[in-house]
């Protein structure tokens, strides 16, 4: 029986084994291209290993584009949109999920149905919006729409509607007022939530494409999607470069993951979301 | 009239009044402040600006005004590049969809009892996620490449067909649908996984004792239980494949001769919108994906009864 369960996993792990290989091949190929010289990545037939690796590819990948500036923009836009959604989504959810008020219904659904219309319905107006304030080309354009994005607020609703309401009225007997109970117990207990909104918002800012590439088009106020993706028409074909550049622009994201898989799973399942 | 009465405990002072249903109001008008605002600037006017906007006539410099449905004539008899679009798109989604067996079969393997190096497993199947759509969308380009790639030297030498994958009209929107399923395979899983989770292991024991085979137990047991998550993520999956953009809009560059036949919706959204500048004809493109989203989604939630079993 044992034997027998031994082999079985032995197809489960070749099966397994040669997905796998299947789903970080294009990486591997990235990298091994990074280091070609271009020559070598456009030979047939092809050449596998570079002669000898060339990293400075990697440093040419920073002569071409300015990406100190992008990796700063995109950095800063990431930083603007994680802090201001955590606070507006909590909020939010904090109200609908803990206190009573007139119009909490109607209010709420306004908060839901922004989570069923497809994104292109809001981004002409929004851009309106963000150049009648004279923002366009600004870390502020970037991060702004997300801040307020209902999704924050409906897994944190999910999330807070869940805790006992005896938390809430045990401390308004205490005289607590709304805003001390939502700072100082109900915030602490939604640490897993926000550590997984965190995560995800983090994602979305990191690879967004669309609304970048609409808001900031002076090449030094750009992020790193958009350069790389300017780099796609102008640039063109010098492969080892552009797989060097890909490959730097999603180093970041991919160690966040390695370090915080758990998290990462979990905002995944718990919001069913694809980022 | 009352008397204050200095001994009367606090609770029992107004006996009679009604308890307040609203207590929060102040406090809710206060917190809500910051995130309504928000949400009015941010999405529910632009909502009511882009439904306005379909109906004008305008640019940018000279003001719009609103002049009925000519916008939405424009976009549906003047060639078929909308139909073609949806089109595109409905096919798109289709093909991504079935990573969803893919992703099936993944999660049944991993979750097998016993099995060792599941979080290994997990990991690499998980990282194209996390991984930015531009760039992987460049090293997918390279590798579809029709002279240098590396699909078509391994095809070559498995002898199978080559050809120049997403320049060729005939076979670009497939080749993109295919790095569709394998960013999207990391996510299916995470759900099926999490739904496999609540599959109770004892009918899974029952079926073994009673002599059903792995396969068999997989279809018999294990799928009609998880009906609930694989339509979960049926549903997340189309949602997604509706609002593709960035793999095509990189994968296939503004040049390429197969871009004119393999535009999506959201693609033609933002040349119509950001790149011809006609926004009320972007206006109208976006009015219809909320259209074709809703249509697809209700279908799904219909054709639901048919297979979803909710234990």
């Amino acid at each position: 029986m044992r034997e027998r369960l031994r082999s079985r996993h032995l197809v489960t792990h070749v099966v397994l084994m040669a997905g796998a290989l299947l789903m970080v091949s294009p990486f591997l190929w990235q990298f091994l291209t990074s280091l070609k010289t271009l020559g070598e990545s456009t030979r047939i037939p092809l050449t596998v290993l570079p002669a000898s690796p060339r990293w400075e590819n990697y440093s040419a990948f920073f002569d071409i584009v300015p990406v100190g500036s992008m990796a700063v923009n995109s950095f800063l836009a990431l930083v603007l949109r994680v802090a201001g959604q955590l606070l507006v989504a909590s909020l939010a959810a904090y109200v609908f999920a803990r206190l009573r008020f007139r119009f909490r219904g109607p209010l709420l659904a306004g908060f839901l149905v922004v989570l069923m219309v497809p994104p292109q319905l809001f981004v002409i107006p929004q851009y309106e919006v963000i150049r009648t304030m004279g923002w366009l080309n600004s870390v502020q354009a970037l991060a702004l729409p997300g801040m307020f994005s209902a999704f924050g607020v409906f897994v944190l609703y999910q999330f807070m509607r869940t805790l006992p309401t005896e938390l809430d009225e045990a401390a308004r007997m205490d005289g607590a007022n709304p805003l001390q109970i939502y700072l100082r117990i109900i915030l602490p207990l939604c640490r897993p939530a926000l550590a997984a909104l965190t995560i995800l918002t983090s994602l979305f800012s990191w690879n967004d494409l669309l609304w970048p590439l609409i808001v900031n088009t002076v090449p030094d106020r750009m992020t790193l999607p958009v350069g790389l993706a300017t780099l796609q028409g102008a640039q063109g074909t010098d492969y080892p470069v552009l797989m060097a550049g890909s490959l730097l622009t999603i180093l970041p994201m991919v160690l966040v993951f390695v370090l915080l898989q758990k998290q990462f799973i979990r905002g995944i399942a718990m919001s069913g979301i694809k980022a | 009239m009352r008397t204050k009465g200095p001994a009367a405990p606090p609770g029992a002072a107004e006996p009679r009044r009604r308890p307040n249903r609203h207590p929060d109001n102040a406090w809710a008008v206060i917190l809500l402040a910051v995130p309504f605002g928000g949400l009015v600037v941010f999405y529910l006017w632009p909502l009511l600006r882009t439904v306005l906007l379909s109906f004008s006539e305008g640019t940018a410099f000279s003001g719009y005004t609103i002049t009925g449905l000519d916008n939405w004539q424009r976009l549906f008899e003047n060639g078929d590049d909308i139909w073609r679009a949806l089109l595109n798109t409905l096919v798109y989604a289709a093909i991504v969809l079935l990573g969803v067996p893919i992703a099936m079969v993944i999660a049944a393997l991993l979750h097998q009892r016993g099995l060792r190096g599941r979080s290994f497993y997990r990991t690499l199947y998980f990282v194209p996620v996390v991984t930015m759509p531009v760039a992987v969308a460049m090293v997918w380009r390279y590798i579809y490449n029709g002279d240098f790639g590396l699909l078509n030297e391994v095809l070559d030498t498995v002898g199978g067909p080559t050809r120049a994958w997403v320049a060729d009209p005939d076979t670009a929107l497939y080749a993109v649908a295919v790095v569709g399923i394998w960013m999207a395979l990391g996510t299916n899983l995470i759900i099926l996984a999490a739904g496999l989770e609540s599959v109770p292991q004892t009918l899974e024991e029952a079926a073994m004792l009673d002599g059903a085979g792995p396969i068999r137990r997989f279809f018999s047991v294990t799928v009609p239980l998880l009906t609930p998550s694989i339509f979960l993520v049926s549903v997340l999956s189309v949602i997604g494949s509706l609002q593709m953009f960035d793999l095509l809009f990189i994968m296939l560059g503004r040049t390429n001769p197969a871009l004119a036949d393999s535009k999506t919706i959201v693609y033609l959204f933002y040349e119509e919108a950001f790149v011809r500048n006609d926004r009320p004809l972007g206006a109208v493109i976006a009015l219809v994906t909320l259209v074709v989203t809703l249509a697809v989604t209700a279908v799904q939630f219909r054709l639901q009864r048919r297979w979803v079993t909710y234990a």
